[in-house]
């Protein structure tokens, strides 16, 4: 049933082919409405057919998303998004699989499921809506809301530590790992290709504000007069570079990272961090670029990127070869097995 | 023939010893050996919840029952007639199981003082010495020293040696009951085929325990049980778990499927997930998930993917898997739930065996969400029972449970196996191009049953969900009417299945009478062995068992009005009584047993002879 063989003229549609005609029911102003915009312009020039693209969510605002993109959806029950996509990638290897999530869908009620699914690396592609909060039930403290966080829940601020979701899947070996947020649409529709583009599980996390329940939340990290500062675009065998005007770098000594100004006199752009994805170490210490600005004067600047890319073999292609080395040794014979090893003959 | 040779027409043997005494391999082949010589049986193994119990004590016991007979047998039995007891904790677990008269085969090694404290025998207490048996025919072997002594040139060591000590007995066994060793000698050439040391004292073993009847022949009587008079045809042997596993596979091959399981390895299911993951090359997937909900939502993934989606669990799994049961039916995807039921509530009697999920079953989710529900009758039957789940769940969109239970899953029986073009066949309700008028996702058919639109098709592009869903466009819907028109669609789709299933049968008496009684499940060789018996003496006494236990056959309710008396034996408090108490306002009476244990025949036999007697 899959397409194999297709032309690209076959497999064009439009972004406007792409929206469905359900009306779109997230809060005016929701950072929503930018991702789904970005996700209806990048999947169009992906050359895959429309029919073999597929949606798949769980519970929560952004989890609604299936229901506005105009391939195969399904909207199902809370935290499983990810349990699914794995059965479906199981048996339809061919198709190009999206899952779409939020910091409560996966990290708190269906974490189980989204750390196994960064382990197994199906090829699968993970947007994760991080809004540090839960919107669809108005309000209340999620796994990554700061410590702190007064909502409806922790009227007294929330005693739960977060988790730092970019840390969370390269501990749980997932083999593609990057940030990007909502109101930075260049950056996003290039992330969402690179996920797209990369073999096995992609886990792309999307900084997402809720203008409802915690408007704001990254606005240090998106607001013009800040984004400089605070922010790191990491790019392959690029320098860390940031700052206000491009002034500031970051340079590991030994493992730690420290930043340094561009401007002082004996620090040159060549002596900074080199970024490289295929480093697991380096990964590591750029997701534990994880300090809030207001913590302190000496914070280091929140990265936006690809953390970590590699090759590693998915779960969808083991399977597959077991199953035609076992199908070359062995006929699938029903009579045979239905007889089993022994019989006896009556009357 | 020696003089002392009697006929009879049905034995049953409980082979019992510590865990490591290898008595469920004893039983097994003693099994297939009795089945080769055609006799009809049924089996039942009963083995500790522990891995590696402390050995000799009575929790590390392991049993395993057969019975065997000229005649059709129904059940493992109830009491035995001999008791093989490797040591005292087995003859301390199980001699209250023993008829009084009863032969005892005890391994006099596994009354040392050790095993004695070990069994919980008082000080200077032993029962195979102190007369305290007397009642029974107690037969002393010290197998321990017989089987060293044949293998004293082996050159093994005296591990190795002991770990032979079950063929002892076998064999000694199989010289009681006049069978031949072959059987048991193939399987050891194909078991041990690459260590010759360990075969050949094997086969020198199992042929000293024989000899060592024949030598000393006055301490026990040899029997013969003939074959019985079984429907012609060719028989395997086989279990429960095995039968559904084959169920599976043959209903993937005959709907033209590959068929995909999600699992999480729970007792007494998990020799489900073992078996099929052995048949790759039938194109089979299985994959265990990191827990139940994942096991389940797989299936849900494989099944919008278009294949036969099934899972495999108990009933821990199956509460953890309620809200995905839920969101399968809201989307109206095919696939089967298997539940292989063990003692409950919450951990339970994780390896023993019960009937206590069918509330679960018929109720166990939020909302209104009914889904059909199908048992099976004896290890055989979850063949043909779980094909038809299948069937059904392909047929009508929908999931299905498949209700086994530990007892029926773990038991074996001589199975009359189809041949694979015996079987029907059946097809998915798949939509490969957008229909005239457009593509409605819930479009019904005549079954009420809707389109298969699987990803790869196009222009059939859709989405499902578990949001409430409008009458055929599937758009999520919350108007009022809409809601209660799709509630009470979704139901009459599921009664609409009753007219695609058999009608209920008598299993055996009239079609009227005094007394009915109605089984579930697994309690079908017991009720059948009774009402044979009590029909024998005369009672006015009926029986039939349920298969299809959501919807019910239609006719299920003529079938109650014509019985003064509706009997409902079930292992549990009484749940298939309130059910069809309610539903057909009959005045139904329970025989509950929840035990662990199966009925036995006595037990209902009992109550039928307590209540014809009114």
């Amino acid at each position: 049933m899959s397409a194999t063989t297709t032309s690209a003229e076959e497999t064009k549609f439009t972004s406007k082919e792409l929206v469905t005609d359900q009306e779109v029911r997230w809060c005016p102003g929701c950072g929503d409405y930018s991702i789904l915009k970005q996700v209806q312009t990048v999947v169009p020039d992906l050359g895959i057919p429309r029919e073999d693209i597929v949606f798949i969510s769980g519970i929560g605002c952004s989890s609604r998303f299936p229901y506005y993109m105009e391939t195969y959806g399904m909207h199902s029950i809370h935290g499983r998004a990810a349990a699914i996509v794995s059965g479906l990638k199981c048996v339809r290897p061919e198709l190009s699989i999206w899952m779409v999530s939020g910091d409560g869908d996966s990290l708190s009620i269906g974490g189980n499921h989204f750390i196994h699914l960064l382990r197994r690396n199906f090829d699968i592609n993970l947007l994760l809506f991080n809004n540090e909060i839960y919107g669809l039930t108005k309000g209340q403290y999620s796994p990554t809301s700061h410590e702190g966080k007064v909502t409806k829940s922790t009227p007294m601020g929330s005693i739960d530590h977060p988790f730092n979701p970019i840390a969370l899947a390269l501990g749980a070996n997932g083999t593609f790992v990057a940030r990007s947020m909502d109101r930075d649409p260049v950056h996003l529709k290039e992330m969402l290709k690179r996920s797209h583009g990369h073999k096995g599980t992609s886990f792309l996390e999307i900084y997402q504000n809720c203008n409802v329940f915690n408007d704001g939340a990254f606005e240090i990290f998106t607001d013009k007069g800040s984004k400089k500062a605070e922010t790191i675009f990491i790019e392959q065998d690029k320098p860390l570079i940031f700052g206000q005007n491009a002034d500031k770098g970051i340079k590991l000594e030994g493992f730690k990272p420290v930043i340094v100004d561009l401007n002082a006199n004996g620090n040159s752009a060549n002596d900074l961090w080199i970024h490289d994805e295929k480093d697991l170490t380096k990964a590591g210490i750029l997701s534990r670029f994880f300090d809030r600005p207001e913590d302190g004067v000496d914070h280091l600047p929140r990265p936006f990127g690809v953390f970590y890319s590699a090759d590693r073999s998915c779960y969808e292609d083991g399977l597959k070869a077991q199953i035609e080395l076992a199908k070359s040794k062995k006929k699938a014979d029903l009579d045979s097995i239905l007889k089993g090893r022994e019989t006896w003959v009556i009357g | 023939m020696a003089d002392n040779q009697k006929v009879l027409d049905r034995v049953i043997i409980k082979f019992a010893g510590d865990s490591g005494d290898g008595m469920q391999l004893t039983g097994t082949q003693f099994t297939n050996t009795a089945a080769m010589l055609g006799n009809d049986l049924s089996t039942f193994p009963d083995f500790p919840a522990e891995i590696r119990a402390p050995q000799g004590t009575i929790p590390g016991v392991s049993g395993y029952q057969l019975h065997f007979g000229s005649v059709n047998i129904f059940t493992p039995g109830d009491e035995c007639d001999v008791l093989v007891a490797m040591n005292a904790a087995a003859l301390k677990a199980n001699l209250r199981h023993l008829r009084k008269g009863g032969t005892i085969i005890a391994n006099s090694d596994g009354f040392d003082p050790k095993n004695l404290r070990l069994a919980n025998y008082a000080d200077g207490i032993n029962p195979i010495t102190d007369g305290s048996l007397e009642g029974f025919k107690l037969i002393t072997i010290d197998v321990t020293k017989m089987t060293r002594a044949a293998l004293t040139e082996s050159g093994m060591g005296i591990k190795e040696i002991d770990r032979a000590k079950n063929m002892f007995v076998l064999g000694f066994l199989y010289w009681m009951y006049n069978r031949e060793l072959d059987y048991t000698e193939n399987f050891l050439n194909e078991k041990f085929g690459k260590k010759p040391d360990v075969l050949d004292a094997n086969l020198k073993v199992l042929k000293a325990g024989y000899n060592f009847g024949e030598t000393s022949e006055t301490i026990a009587d040899r029997y013969i049980v003939n074959p019985a008079p079984m429907t012609p045809g060719t028989y395997r042997n086989i279990m429960g778990n095995q039968a559904t596993a084959l169920g599976l596979i043959a209903a993937s091959q005959k709907c033209g499927l590959d068929l995909f399981l999600g699992s999480y390895p729970i007792t007494p299911a998990t020799d489900i997930l073992h078996d099929l993951s052995k048949y790759k090359h039938f194109g089979v997937t299985t994959y265990q998930a990191e827990d139940e909900i994942a096991a389940i939502c797989s299936v849900i993934g494989a099944a919008f993917g278009g294949k036969l989606a099934v899972t495999t669990s108990s009933g821990p799994g199956i509460a953890l898997k309620g809200e995905a049961m839920g969101l399968g039916m809201m989307l109206e995807l095919p696939m089967i739930i298997v539940n292989v039921q063990r003692g409950g509530p919450s951990t339970g009697l994780p390896t023993k065996t019960e009937q206590s999920d069918l509330f679960q079953a018929m109720y166990g989710r939020n909302g209104e969400a009914p889904i059909p529900v199908i048992c099976a009758t004896s290890p055989a039957d979850c063949f043909s029972a779980v094909y038809e789940a299948c069937r059904i769940a392909i047929e009508f969109m929908t999931p299905v449970i498949f209700l086994s239970d530990g007892y029926i899953a773990n038991g074996s029986e001589p199975w009359r196996y189809p041949q694979a073009s015996d079987l029907k066949e059946f097809k998915g309700n798949f939509i490969t191009e957008v229909p005239e008028g457009g593509f409605l996702p819930y479009k019904r058919d005549e079954k009420l049953s809707r389109p298969w639109a699987i990803p790869g098709v196009k222009g059939l592009e859709h989405r499902i969900g578990g949001l409430e869903k409008a009458h055929e466009t599937g758009n999520i819907s919350y108007d009022p009417e809409n809601h209660e028109f799709m509630v009470r669609m979704r139901e009459a789709k599921v009664n609409k299945i009753a007219d695609y299933i058999p009608l209920q049968t008598i299993d055996n008496g009239a079609e009227k009478g005094k007394i009915l009684v109605l089984g579930w499940g697994s309690t079908h060789g017991a009720i059948k062995a009774a009402v044979k018996e009590a029909r024998e003496k005369g009672m006015d006494v009926s029986h039939a068992q349920i298969r299809h236990l959501h919807p019910f056959p239609k006719n299920l309710g003529e079938i109650l009005y014509n019985f003064d008396t509706i009997l409902i034996p079930e292992m549990n408090t009484g749940q298939l009584c309130s059910i069809i108490r309610d539903k057909f306002m009959v005045p139904a009476i329970g025989l509950n047993k929840i035990k662990g244990m199966p009925f036995s025949t006595t037990e209902i036999f009992a109550k039928i002879e307590e209540l014809a007697k009114k």
